[in-house]
């Protein structure tokens, strides 16, 4: 099972990109999905967590996410009071909203970190900084389970048709500009 | 009149009568409404102008028009004698229960 | 159960959504709700089809629960389907309408969101507001996930519906962890469930030809008749819940067991009890703990009303010890599971150890690891060790 946990402040989408993923995963991938936020009234701008499990078999877990083996950060204001690391495996990949590069962090922990500029990305895509389906296509480039064919066709089915297209190429966009740097 | 007739009830001998939740024929009378009547009235048609007024004021509607003479309804009526009372012609007369009637 | 392998009907849903999905394949005339967190979703989505014309159905507004309770009664004294959605503090509200439906035998199917009752308030998910209306007369089924919230919502009319039923039934779901977490949920076709589930032609409804007296008094001298009656029905569902089941797997492919899933219980030394979302996480935890060739076993609670006596009876004398997770407790005595478990238990002569846990409180998760510490618990009581009969999990001291 890959468990993976979202963190972004609320309205930023943080909840509809492991929604999306868990589609992805589920629907048009080959596995099964669960996808929750963090459950409580939210306000605009207060730091919420999203999650998402999928795995080849059917998912029956209905307890918290303790540990995961991704966690991605939406906000890096956020890290200045929330742990964004704190469960995450060892070995584990975190995924960073950020123009600094992965050596400017220093986790408590052996984590492989991932950065890029999905701001820069969302601004030029979308015209406003909504980073969640940037960093949905960057997600798609770090790991193995669910590739980017999924993902697009997650927006198409979970996202209102208006949104659709700028985001699929956010998406497309951010997954490129990982994969060129590997 | 389109007033319920009385009809006995019956009611359920075993398990498998017993209405499906609290429920009952409706529109049945299961008995007289007015067996505590200490006086009832006793029309005179001779007198009677068909004026129509204890029709109007009758507060159980047991005065029947529909035909040549009016009736009451016996099984409605409680005997409260407002129709005698307010009648100009004084066509009707209250008579005790069990007593026989003037005409 | 598990779901069976993909088909083409599948959708990613969160547990109120795939019961909007229940309710819209139904087909109900009339749906009469009040909104409130966790079932708000519920709510939504159904006013969403109507407006959209994929449901051709009344959607009654009414100011509080206890009104919705009260349409829905009126609407089912016409004949028509009625569907209805609510939690906690509003099924507290309608509780004195849920004795006049079960006694009037209106089968009116609800969902509720298992959210805790106030004071202190709380919006997140225990069992405490639907076992309290334990006696209130109602079917009480508890779903796991939420491709069994939508399949019982068909379910529970068939069963509700039933000859020998006409009960109301209520399809619970834990609040958050089942209504607000999105899972693969397989969505029959219409024209399948319109197969399974017939139109409702009601026995129990105002016919201008025949004109009855509904909800009427009963005196003294009957009463007791119509309850007795009512106790035959319930009695009657505990086999009609089997057919039901049955003919559902037959149909769409997902049986779920009835009254009672038991999951690897044939040589179980030890068993835990459970309703509702706690029992998909008990699952992972006992096949951990046989994988250690722990002889652990686990029985997932489905209906809570008609009470499957006869399984714990069953079970009794092949378990040494039994834990009974409660999300609730009957304060001044023990958890309401536990006490109708114990009772089926002892009447059966011999009685296995029990301890009654308290978990899950208000939203509070119930972890792989407190399950298995239950577990634990449960072989301590098999070796003779103490254990205290009734005990709240987690707590911080």
């Amino acid at each position: 099972m890959i468990e993976v946990r979202w963190h972004a402040r609320g309205g930023q989408g943080g909840f509809t990109a492991a929604r999306l993923l868990g589609i992805a995963a589920s629907v048009f991938g080959d596995n099964y999905a669960q996808a929750f936020p963090s459950f409580g009234p939210e306000r605009r701008g207060a730091p919420v967590l999203g999650f998402t499990r999928t795995d080849n078999k059917p998912i029956t877990d209905h307890s918290q996410v303790y540990t995961c083996d991704y966690v991605v950060v939406l906000d890096e204001t956020l890290m200045e009071t929330v742990e964004v690391t704190k469960g995450l495996k060892d070995g584990g990949k975190i995924l960073i909203n950020t123009k600094l590069s992965p050596d400017a962090f220093k986790f408590n922990g052996n984590f492989h970190v991932i950065t890029i500029d999905a701001t820069k990305i969302a601004m030029e895509e979308l015209g406003g900084p909504i980073t969640n389906t940037a960093m949905l296509g960057a997600f798609a480039a770090v790991n193995d389970a669910i590739d980017i064919d999924s993902i697009l066709k997650a927006i198409d089915k979970g996202m209102p048709e208006s949104l659709r297209k700028k985001n699929k190429k956010a998406v497309e966009h951010a997954y490129k500009a990982i994969r060129e740097v590997k | 009149m389109a007033k319920p007739q009385i009809v006995k009830f019956k009611f359920p001998g075993s398990l498998e009568e017993m209405p499906l939740g609290p429920s009952a024929a409706a529109g049945i009378l299961t008995e007289p409404n007015a067996g505590w009547r200490v006086q009832k009235p006793v029309v005179d048609h001779k007198k009677c102008s068909h004026c129509l007024l204890c029709w109007v004021l009758c507060p159980e509607g047991v005065i029947g028009k529909e035909n040549e003479n009016l009736e009451i309804d016996m099984n409605y009526c409680k005997g409260c004698g407002l129709c005698a009372q307010e009648c100009p012609k004084d066509a009707i007369t209250m008579v005790r229960e069990g007593e026989a009637d003037d005409q | 159960m598990i779901n069976k392998p993909k088909s083409s009907n599948l959708d990613f849903l969160n547990g109120d959504e795939a019961v909007a999905y229940g309710a819209k394949l139904c087909r109900p005339h009339v749906i009469a709700v009040y909104p409130i967190t966790p079932q708000t979703i519920v709510v939504e989505r159904l006013s969403e089809f109507i407006a959209n014309k994929l449901m051709d159905c009344e959607y009654v507004y009414v100011e509080s629960e206890h009104s919705a309770m009260c349409a829905a009664m009126g609407a089912s004294l016409v004949g028509a389907r009625a569907f209805t959605a609510t939690s906690s503090q509003g099924l507290a509200y309608m509780h004195e309408m849920l004795h006049y439906v079960s006694g009037s035998r209106f089968p009116i199917v609800m969902m509720n969101a298992n959210r805790t009752l106030a004071a202190p308030w709380n919006i997140f998910g225990d069992q405490r507001d639907s076992l309290a209306q334990r006696d209130t007369g109602w079917i009480q089924v508890y779903v796991e996930n939420g491709q069994e919230a939508l399949d019982m919502i068909i379910q529970a009319y068939a069963i509700a519906e039933n000859d020998r039923v006409y009960t109301p039934v209520m399809v619970n779901l834990d609040g958050f962890v089942n209504t607000h977490t999105y899972e693969l949920v397989d969505v029959p076709a219409q024209h399948e469930v319109d197969e399974f589930l017939p139109p409702f032609r009601s026995k129990n409804a105002i016919d201008f030809n025949h004109p009855r007296s509904f909800c009427m008094t009963a005196s003294t001298e009957w009463n007791t008749e119509f309850r007795y009656q009512q106790q035959q029905a319930m009695n009657h569902a505990q086999e009609v819940i089997e057919e039901v089941d049955q003919k559902f797997g037959d149909k769409f492919g997902r049986y779920y067991g009835g009254l009672v899933e038991e999951v690897r219980c044939e040589d179980a030394e030890v068993v835990l009890v459970g309703m509702g979302s706690v029992i998909g996480t008990s699952r992972i935890v006992v096949d951990k703990l046989r994988d250690m060739s722990l002889k652990v076993g686990l029985v997932k609670l489905r209906f809570y009303r008609p009470f499957p006596a006869e399984c714990f009876k069953g079970l009794s004398p092949r378990v040494k010890a039994i834990g009974i997770i409660d999300r609730d407790i009957s304060f001044g005595y023990e958890g309401a599971a536990a006490s109708d478990i114990k009772a089926a238990l002892s009447s059966s002569g011999v009685g296995p150890k029990v301890i009654n846990f308290i978990a899950g409180i208000a939203g509070r998760d119930i972890t792989k690891e407190n399950i298995e510490e239950m577990y634990y618990k449960l072989f301590n009581l098999t070796q003779g060790k103490d254990e205290q009969e009734l005990q709240f999990i987690g707590l911080r001291w």
